[in-house]
């Protein structure tokens, strides 16, 4: 069994009075597949936005890649720099092109070469199949597109880790798998993703092991497979009748 | 014919008949308006007669759906009912009655050539008095001999934006630099003198519009990083650097320009130490910079406000620290957004320049103030403030058309 790449012990996190993570323990290996679901408000969004450190935690330790992540981490970007995310609203930068998407943090935070950094780009771009759009801007490109270009942008960092906030939430139904598409060829790639979304299909198709969370908690963990043909409980069962 | 007409109701059957008659109808009236014609007539009648034809004649015209395309969409944008076709009257009778008067004034009856006061014998406005003051206006009180210090500077100024322009990126970031670091002690240095062999020429001579030119350029290169550092404060997780904003901006905001500038040019001074010594040119520019700089804050933090927080989420997750994803990421964007509001302040600073005179500092305004009370030239008021309103559109209208083309370049969504 290969080392623990994320540690969640004992977090936990308060928005004001309202307790948004309680007492999350997680452990994700290296390369493995993990996909979070849970009804809206359960607290997935906030637990993989903490792995990163978008979202603070009060309580308990989160260990990235041998780093604990607290107030008193230095350098919390270069943390962030291997761990990729790509968002539900896809965030891309307006005012850049989709390649100049794509080489702005290699050339800025990485200090790569200008030129290398658009061969990796161009490269992440054909990976993700948009390498025509390259030239164009955000605003000209479909959902399905401008969210396949966040991908290969936080590739472009070349991340040890990718987080998924749900990507493809906001997406038109006949855009949802071109997107899917593309995470499943990165799965098949080696990457280690924590993948939050409600799209069960891409679940059962990659993922190691899948995560159930509700009001904050973590209800239940277990192999895909398993997940799916005996779930344990009761809470799950009725979350799996109503999506399926 | 004549009996297919329904004064009422003008339609399309006799067309023709019907805008034959309106026009007269409006024509009559319009010309009643500069000749008088029914001035036989009762005073309370014949004041109304215009009125009344015209109004007759926009209602004849009023055919609709005539087929007609240009007498369609004239009766669509100004004769669509009557109260349009009479706020349409008033208006080409308040053309009538001011246009013509204000061109005599202007060209027809002025007088443009000769060198004193006895030369200007027309009833219009008399030009000779900016001629002959022309030099003083443009550069205040500085010595004649050294002007071509003032103009080389300008023109110098000048020639290194238009190179800014022409050159290639890579070059253009070097002008650029040089333009803000550099250029600016060059022309300061060359308008003072005191080196070189230059005559020192002290800023209480420095005037007229070179001034206005030199306190907004000044003002306008500092006030814009000052509010931009200024913007970010205010949203600093610091409290310290939060409140120290929120203090600073609310203060110059609160204050009236004119007490700014008295406070810098009477007051500062005695809180110096006895052997410090600080050119007042040199505080007013300062005060108009911090003050304008409020403003300025305000406008960029609009800006930042108006950005979707996923911006700073995804800057931050490409590992950009907090300099960087402002100068790669959020300022572009915001500053984008907030193009019409800097115009607006840099244009408001632009304008704001002329208060200098309480602290009698003589820019443009300043010395067209002088001018007209040199008891040579008394009466002549209207001439330089009307000149000086042109300059000063000038000036904002060419800034207002530079900020919409910068607004164009910049549009990359949609």
């Amino acid at each position: 069994m290969s080392r623990a790449i994320i540690q969640m012990k004992d977090v936990n996190k308060w928005f004001g009075d309202f307790q948004v993570l309680k007492d999350i323990n997680l452990e994700v290996v290296e390369k493995q597949k993990i996909v979070v679901c849970g009804p809206s408000g359960s607290g997935k969004s906030t637990l993989i936005r903490c792995i990163n450190r978008l979202e603070e935690h009060q309580k308990g330790q989160i260990i990235v890649d041998g780093n604990e992540l607290s107030e008193k981490t230095k350098d919390i970007e270069k943390i962030r720099a291997e761990v990729g995310m790509v968002f539900q609203q896809f965030n891309l930068f307006p005012h850049l092109s989709i390649l100049d998407n794509c080489t702005l943090a290699p050339i800025w935070v990485k200090k790569t070469p200008k030129k290398q950094a658009e061969e990796l780009g161009m490269k992440q771009l054909e990976k993700v199949q948009i390498a025509d759009q390259a030239f164009k801007f955000p605003g000209q490109l479909s959902g399905g597109q401008q969210q396949r270009a966040a991908l290969a942008r936080a590739l472009c960092m070349e991340p040890k880790i990718m987080l998924f906030d749900e990507p493809t939430s906001a997406l038109d139904p006949e855009m949802i798998k071109e997107v899917l598409d593309a995470m499943v060829n990165l799965a098949k790639a080696g990457m280690t993703m924590i993948v939050v979304t409600h799209e069960m299909g891409f679940a059962k198709e990659v993922a190691d092991e899948v995560v159930f969370m509700d009001e904050g908690m973590i209800v239940e963990r277990a192999k895909t497979k398993e997940f799916f043909a005996n779930p344990k409980s009761e809470r799950t069962k009725l979350f799996l009748s109503q999506i399926l | 014919m004549i009996k297919n007409l329904t004064l009422l109701k003008p339609n399309k059957e006799s067309l023709n008949l019907y805008i034959s008659l309106g026009t007269i109808f409006f024509v009559l009236g319009i010309a009643d308006v500069t000749f008088n014609i029914f001035e036989f007539l009762p005073i309370w009648i014949s004041f109304f007669v215009p009125l009344a034809f015209c109004f007759l004649g926009l209602h004849l015209i009023r055919v609709e759906f005539s087929g007609n395309k240009k007498l369609d969409s004239l009766n669509k944008n100004i004769n669509s009912n009557w109260f349009n076709a009479i706020l349409t009257i008033f208006a080409i009778f308040l053309l009538i009655k001011s246009i013509p008067p204000m061109l005599d004034w202007l060209f027809f009856d002025a007088n443009f050539v000769g060198s004193k006061k006895e030369d200007c014998t027309g009833d219009g406005a008399c030009w000779v008095f900016i001629n002959v003051w022309f030099e003083r206006l443009i550069y205040g009180l500085y010595p004649i001999n050294e002007i071509w210090r003032i103009n080389a500077a300008f023109i110098g100024l000048i020639l290194t934006v238009g190179l800014a322009f022409f050159v290639s990126a890579k070059i253009k970031k070097y002008v650029l630099i040089f333009l803000i670091f550099v250029y600016p002690f060059i022309m300061i240095s060359l308008i003072s003198g005191g080196n070189f062999g230059l005559e020192w020429v002290e800023t209480n001579a420095w005037g007229g519009l070179a001034l206005t030119f030199i306190i907004s350029i000044f003002a306008l290169t500092f006030c814009f990083p000052v509010g931009l550092f200024l913007a970010l404060g205010r949203r600093s997780s610091y409290p310290v650097i939060r409140y120290a904003s929120i203090g600073f901006i609310e203060f110059w905001r609160g204050v009236p320009l004119i007490t700014v500038l008295f406070m810098a040019s009477v007051m500062f001074p005695m809180f110096l130490p006895e052997d410090t010594y600080m050119d007042k040119l040199v505080r007013v520019v300062i005060a108009i910079t911090l003050f304008e700089s409020a403003y300025m804050a305000e406008v960029v933090r609009g800006g930042l406000q108006a950005l979707p927080r996923g911006q700073y989420d995804a800057g931050k997750s490409l590992g950009m620290g907090y300099w960087r994803m402002h100068l790669l990421v959020i300022m572009p964007q915001a500053l984008k957004l907030v193009i019409p509001g800097i115009a607006n302040t840099f244009l408001a600073l632009v304008k704001d320049t002329p208060l200098i005179l309480v602290v009698g500092l003589l820019e443009l305004i300043g010395m067209i103030d002088m001018a007209k009370t040199n008891p040579k030239w008394l009466g002549f008021a209207a001439e330089g403030y009307v000149f000086a309103g042109f300059v000063f559109w000038i000036i904002c209208y060419a800034m207002s058309r530079y900020s919409i083309s910068l607004e164009r370049k910049y549009k990359t969504d949609r």
